[in-house]
């Protein structure tokens, strides 16, 4: 049976899942579309510099977003001027790190659905007096349904399974920092399987019940696209 | 109208200044490649090139300092491929334009449009269940219901087969009577240009050749329309009888009365008469004692030599032009050449209805 | 695939005179400098040769349970040896006190840390991070320390837990905390490359910290090595690292 702590971090982690995939999509659906339209030369770097948390080892990033959160780092100095709280051992760290974290897992899904979606659309939707937001919006974010649905569900359980960065840049604080999967990491260092099996059973079958819906709701949209 | 675009993009350049009609049918045709669907996008805004000018009445849509982004150009533009918003039914396809034109421009209701294109029991189907005929058809009205200033269309009919382009081309030909809209037509067909265009714009390899009405465009000896194989003229004409006993049709024209093949067409029809050149043979004096009813009395304008013993010649009947390919010889032995008194006699002649 | 295997080992068994084994011994990430230091040493006296696995101690714990084919296991506590001896995964009898781990407060501020600890009662700090307390033997010892100066309760809010003691040193040496309970022998191990401040806590504050060995097969080098790590020249080495000697 799950612990009063395990529900404590399971809190946490749908929270934390839930405002990171919000984010995400805020920040990611702009930065795909552009992608996804741009002929700037040098796009390809930003395209890597997107997927570098697809291919770092997790604790990589968090050992870097720690240095960066810390008094002599970028962000921690930022926050310092700004008059904000620390970013390391706090929730709002954790969103930071986790929408660095699950980017990938956002903006390819929808950059790709953009670029399915193709020009034409957007000139016909041009020519028939729409404004580019209203086309934005009329057009090619209906087309790019599937991608929507498929980037908050990967944003979301990629979230939901972070450790590395968590584990970096956490601290373990229960209802603030502890999250699902560190929890899960404390039961099988302190050889509690019984404990680590129910979270890891059911961090399995949430992922894959999610990555079900996907799927399934993929091939269902695709049988309305020619 | 007026458009003037220089576009040079690697090999391929544009450059043309054209003015034309207000209204009507105007087909920018010449071969593929030629800069039909270049031209076509510059002056819908969808493509910018910096070195142009456009003006639609008095409107200016784009000189020097000036750009409207095509959202801002009343204009309806219908692609090769339909392009429907495949996530929106047929019904949402024209609302989706009818309700972006502001109260005072609407021109078209969607009614209009539906019943113009035939696509009433179309509605709420997706684009996905449409056949390629019914979606050009719901592309078409889709554009009208944007009530357009002007009408943009890019050889709408090229990705359809003979028999979905048999469907489409009488609501196209409605249009025309039906809508006081002009409309600009990129074709490299033959067949689509005599049947819908009053007005023609030559391109060739980026220039425009030459501008005018259709009928003397076809039959301009300075211009490669008529020394093809396929050149020929057409003629307006009106039914206006039909002769129960032979079969046949009456048509009037300026040229003079037409008998055709009996068509099932109402007294009063405007219909087109294609007399191609290769079918009209030239006599110095009216021939009775012959098989061929349309004969026409008609004065040589200019004669061109032809490959292979050929020569075209232009005749003018009653006004009208009209071509007459015959062989070199003939010619010289007819003494063909300008201001000659001839008799044109057309063995064959297309009815376009 | 089997020919190449094959001729690996051939040439392994021609290659090495008999006597010559290589050993992989898994040990604990905080011991890692001292460990290579030794192996260095060993290696050097005899024809042995000796792979090491860094990691922490519980999932070499769960490695070896599953097992992972190691020989040695120098481990960051003394209850996974102790584990492994009971269940009979380890050879009974083998195991013992390498070296005993100093734990010291530690900041990367100078003069943050006073040498008698009173900061913890001033407090003039927003985190104070510390090793896992259920978990890691430093966060045990720091949590037995906190209590004996009764500032458990008064600073929980503070915490912040790395899984192990080189996370917490992590969180230190960043300065996303200001302080925390760290290993005496992280801190050599910067050699002054940062001029914190520290305090030695009195060891009569907590129960000792005894990293423990345990013997896992029967090869002869595998107990070379472990009599090696008791004897003298270790010893020194252990020492110069920062930790007690057992």
């Amino acid at each position: 049976m799950p612990t009063g702590a395990d529900l404590t971090a399971l809190g946490v982690t749908l929270k934390l899942a839930a405002l990171a995939t919000t984010v995400l999509l805020l920040l990611g659906t702009p930065l795909a579309w552009w992608l996804s339209r741009t002929r700037w030369r040098f796009k390809f770097v930003l395209e890597a510099v997107v997927a570098l948390p697809l291919v770092l080892p997790p604790t990589v990033l968090g050992f870097y977003l720690l240095i960066a959160f810390g008094p002599h780092g970028p962000l921690g100095k930022l926050m310092a001027a700004v008059g904000g709280p620390p970013l390391a051992f706090s929730f709002s760290g954790l969103l930071v790190g986790s929408v660095i974290y699950s980017m990938p897992f956002v903006v390819q899904p929808l950059q790709d659905a953009f670029a399915a979606v193709g020009r034409r659309p957007l000139e016909v939707a041009a020519t028939l007096r729409a404004s580019p937001i209203d086309r934005f919006f009329s057009v090619a974010v209906p087309l790019a349904r599937p991608g929507f649905l498929t980037a908050t569900v990967l944003g979301f359980a990629h979230t939901v399974g972070e450790f590395g960065v968590v584990l970096m840049i956490g601290g373990n604080i229960p209802g603030e920092t502890q999250v699902l999967s560190i929890a899960l990491y404390d039961h099988v260092e302190g050889l509690e399987y019984g404990h680590a099996h129910w979270l890891s059973g059911g961090l399995l079958l949430t992922s894959f019940l999610m990555l079900i819906a996907v799927y399934g709701l993929n091939r269902r949209f695709r049988v309305l696209r020619p | 109208m007026r458009a003037r675009f220089r576009v040079a993009r690697g090999e391929f350049t544009l450059d043309v200044d054209l003015s034309l009609p207000a209204s009507g049918v105007t087909a920018l045709f010449g071969p593929s490649g030629c800069g039909k669907t270049t031209l076509l996008r510059a002056i819908a805004g969808l493509e910018r090139h910096d070195d142009g000018y456009l003006q639609i009445g008095e409107t200016t849509w784009q000189d020097a300092d000036l750009f409207v982004p095509p959202h801002r150009r009343a204009l309806g533009y219908v692609f090769q491929e339909a392009s429907l918003f495949e996530h929106l039914t047929v019904r949402s396809n024209l609302d989706y334009a009818a309700n972006r034109v502001p109260a005072a421009e609407r021109r078209v209701p969607v009614d209009r449009a539906v019943e113009l294109l035939g696509i009433g029991t179309l509605l709420d189907r997706r684009p996905a269940h449409l056949s390629g005929g019914e979606r050009q058809r719901v592309a078409i009205a889709r554009a009208l219901a944007a009530s357009p200033r002007l009408l943009l269309m890019d050889e709408p009919l090229a990705s359809l087969d003979r028999q979905r382009k048999g469907e489409i081309l009488p609501y196209l030909e409605s249009l025309h009577r039906e809508l006081d809209m002009p409309l600009l037509y990129v074709s490299h067909s033959h067949d689509e240009v005599a049947r819908l265009a009053d007005h023609l714009v030559l391109l060739e390899c980026g220039r425009a050749e030459g501008s005018g009405p259709i009928d003397e465009m076809l039959t301009r000896l300075d211009l490669s329309l008529a020394h093809g194989p396929d050149a020929e003229a057409l003629i307006e004409a009106t039914v206006s009888e039909h002769d129960e006993e032979f079969d046949l049709t009456y048509l009037d024209s300026g040229v003079g009365r037409f008998s055709v093949a009996r068509r099932a067409l109402p007294v009063g029809s405007r219909v087109r008469v294609r007399v191609a050149a290769r079918d009209v043979s030239l006599t110095l004096s009216p021939q009775s004692d012959t098989s061929i009813l349309n004969i026409f009395p008609a004065t040589v304008e200019e004669v061109a030599a032809e490959a292979e013993g050929q020569a075209t010649v232009r005749l003018k009947v009653g006004g009208i032009p009209m071509l007459a390919r015959v062989t070199r010889k003939s010619a010289a032995a007819l003494g063909l050449e300008s201001g000659k008194k001839v008799f044109a006699q057309a063995k064959s002649v297309a009815l376009l209805a | 695939m089997k020919i190449l295997a094959t001729a690996a080992l051939v040439g392994l068994l021609v290659g090495v005179p008999a006597s010559a084994e290589r050993i992989r011994v898994a040990v604990a990430s905080n011991f890692a400098g001292a460990a290579r230091k030794i192996v260095e040493r060993f290696e050097a006296r005899v024809d042995h040769q000796v792979d090491l696995s860094l990691g922490s101690t519980g999932k070499h714990y769960a490695q070896i349970v599953h097992g992972a084919p190691f020989d040695a296991f120098l481990a960051a506590d003394a209850w996974r040896p102790e584990l492994l001896e009971r269940d009979g995964l380890a050879r009974s009898g083998s195991r013992f006190t390498y070296a005993r781990g100093r734990l010291v407060l530690w900041s990367a501020t100078v003069g943050l840390v006073d040498p008698g600890g009173r900061v913890l009662d001033q407090g003039e700090f927003r985190h104070l991070a510390i090793a896992h307390p259920e978990l890691a033997p430093y966060g045990r010892a720091a949590r037995e320390v906190l209590t004996a100066l009764g500032r458990w309760d008064a600073l929980a809010a503070r915490l912040v837990r790395g899984e192990d003691v080189g996370q917490a040193f992590q969180f230190v040496a960043s300065g996303n905390a200001e302080l925390g309970f760290v290993s005496y022998s992280q801190v050599r191990q910067l050699e002054g490359s940062i001029d914190g401040s520290l305090w030695q806590v009195p060891e009569n504050l907590y129960s000792p910290i005894e990293q423990q060995a345990v013997l896992l097969s029967d090869r002869e080098a595998a107990r070379a090595f472990l009599r090696f790590l008791r004897g003298a020249e270790a010893l020194e080495i252990i020492r110069d690292a920062g930790y007690g000697a057992p």
